[in-house]
């Protein structure tokens, strides 16, 4: 069997593992589901006649809050998804399974990227989810073509697919899931720190340019500017240059990780 | 089927500035039991890891199916089968998706992987289990699982590190009627364990291994011969009747400070009758008498200490 056959079908067979996991185990996936769609109804209905006050376009009404949250809620979807990645990486590494799994002839980084792809179908998911709550409470994107809502979908995989190398790198050198979930904290912290609640512009000086330049603000600005039309200027080369930057680093630092001797 | 199934030249291993295995020879002819015997810390499992590809040695020639460790693990991998220590199971799905796990690694074409997850389920016992998370399995029934997941490969050299620890007596007798019927199939298995008595049953060779050498190799019977472990002990409540038996005895060793004497015995019926007319002829009565036949502790005593074994280094007894 070549070598790409190989990893295909291992990698095939490990996907179907974490999906078994993940199917007879939810309530992980459905916690994580939780703090973005409360902080989706928290900022909508209790805080969002402030923070519409805020976008600065001479104070929205509570539906354009909606609007500018609901991207950035997505993407901090995935943020917190991908906790879940780390956490389960983790959890997996400690036990003797993954032992034998090494002294087996299979391509060696099959677990890993079972792990990934798993872990980016469940973003997805979740994305969905999340997406159909914002919905309900009246998110509409204004006038998205289908090559825009394309475009949005292939920048939420790639970003997903981006923050699940990273967060299993974390899961890897992490020793037990406390601090698999402590360690991947900034996959969920970093949001609170970008565009997605409040305009980087509200933001003091000093700390704009960090805020403006986290992986996080360039790719809620591209959805933004897909879904409602708002501009995307630099931000979508930038999202798309951090997707493709984190998640080779990310591949490069797991596999070279995974790679070492074990404990 | 005259090679060497494994063979490991000067094999060593450190981990920082602790030295676990420091220079270890090992030849493990196709078709037979090896049992690696030694305490815990001894670098047992080191040495299994390290022949199981799982980690790497810091030197030594190594071969393990044929196949050179260091070039081509791959190759390794796939003739090989490891039970570890820790049972290798994944403990959130069933026995049955553990077992439908392991023909997918192992490429088989989806009937044929049904096929032998259900036989190796029904051959240890496992069936009814069969759709219950590992997770809720018993100990007995995990390491079960743990060998029949290693067999699914069908491989020709079967590692297990200590695949009886932690297990009831019957479980283990299950275990070692699992690992002869192994063998009867011309695979090869690398067996460690602390106990000499499962070495014992099993094992055509066994190397004693302690604080990372090998202090001993040979068949089971070899290896008794160079313990002097066997023996019938006397113990008195009264000091006047122990020096009396002392005196009496003169090829006993004595223990004044247990009131206790020890003579040499192989533990048989008729040695043990020979003593007890020897002592009725000679009037002694022993308020206990216990026999001891050689065990793990003997040979360890007898193996690290430089007056029973003058050629080996001496190294500080845990």
């Amino acid at each position: 069997m070549s070598n790409l056959a190989l990893a295909v079908r291992d990698s095939s067979t490990m996907l179907r593992r974490n999906l078994l996991h993940a199917r007879r185990y939810p309530s992980l996936t459905l916690n994580l589901l939780l703090t973005p769609i409360m902080l989706l109804l928290l900022f909508v209905y209790i805080f969002g006649d402030a923070m519409s006050a805020g976008l600065g376009d001479g104070g929205g009404d509570r539906s354009a809050y909606i609007a500018y949250i609901v991207p950035g809620l997505l993407l901090m979807t995935i943020g917190s998804t991908t906790i879940g990645t780390a956490v389960s990486v983790s959890n997996d590494m400690t036990e003797g399974i993954i032992a034998r799994f090494r002294t087996m002839a299979i391509h060696r980084s099959s677990v890993l990227i079972g792990h990934v792809i798993g872990s980016v179908l469940q973003s997805v998911v979740s994305v969905v989810l999340v997406g159909a709550v914002g919905v309900a409470i009246g998110f509409r994107s204004t006038d998205a073509t289908a090559l825009e809502w394309l475009a949005a979908f292939g920048l939420l995989v790639l970003f997903a697919l981006a923050l699940t190398w990273i967060a299993v790198g974390m899961g890897l050198i992490s020793p037990n899931a406390e601090a698999a979930s402590n360690n991947a904290l900034p996959l969920i912290l970093l949001p609170l720190l970008s565009s997605a609640f409040v305009p980087v512009d509200g933001m003091p000086g000093w700390f704009r340019p960090i805020a403006e330049y986290q992986p996080f603000t360039p790719a809620i600005e591209t959805l933004r500017g897909l879904l409602l039309g708002t501009g995307i200027g630099h931000n979508g080369w930038l999202a798309v240059a951090w997707c493709l930057g984190l998640a080779v680093l990310g591949y490069l630092w797991s596999t070279a990780r995974f790679h070492q001797d074990p404990k | 089927m005259t090679g060497l199934a494994i063979a490991a030249n000067g094999l060593r291993k450190s981990y920082g500035d602790k030295l676990v295995l420091d220079g270890v020879d090992l030849a493990v002819p196709e078709g037979t039991i090896f049992s690696l015997l030694g305490p815990n810390g001894a670098g047992k499992t080191t040495a299994v890891k390290i022949l199981s590809t799982l980690i790497t040695a810091d030197a030594g020639e190594l071969r393990v199916g044929g196949h050179d460790l260091a070039a081509d693990p791959q190759s390794v991998r796939a003739a090989i089968g490891v039970t570890g220590q820790f049972s290798a199971v994944d403990g959130l799905i069933t026995g049955e998706e553990n077992m439908l796990l392991m023909a997918d690694l192992h490429h088989l074409p989806r009937r044929e992987g049904r096929r032998v997850a259900a036989e190796l389920l029904e051959r240890f016992d496992l069936a009814e289990a069969a759709r219950k998370p590992a997770s809720t399995y018993s100990g007995g029934m995990k390491r079960r699982l743990d060998i029949a997941m290693t067999l699914v490969g069908d491989p020709r050299i079967i590692f297990l590190d200590e695949p009886t620890t932690g297990l009831d007596p019957r479980s283990r007798h299950t275990m070692w009627q699992i690992i002869r019927e192994l063998v009867t199939g011309g695979v090869t298995v690398f067996l460690t364990t602390q106990y000499l008595e499962e070495a014992d049953e099993l094992a055509d060779r066994i190397a004693v291994l302690n604080d990372g050498r090998i202090a001993a190799e040979g068949t089971a019977e070899q290896l008794k011969r160079i313990v002097p472990g066997g023996h019938v002990r006397l113990r008195f409540t009264d000091p006047a009747a122990y020096r009396t038996a002392a005196t009496a005895l003169t090829e006993a060793s004595r223990d004044d400070d247990a009131l206790a004497l020890q003579l040499p015995s192989d533990g048989t019926q008729r040695e043990l009758r020979s003593i007890l007319d020897h002592l009725d002829a000679a009037g002694i009565e022993a308020d206990e008498l216990t026999v001891h036949t050689p065990d793990l502790d003997d040979v360890f005593f007898a193996l690290t200490d430089p007056a029973a074994v003058p050629a080996q280094p001496k190294e500080a007894v845990r």
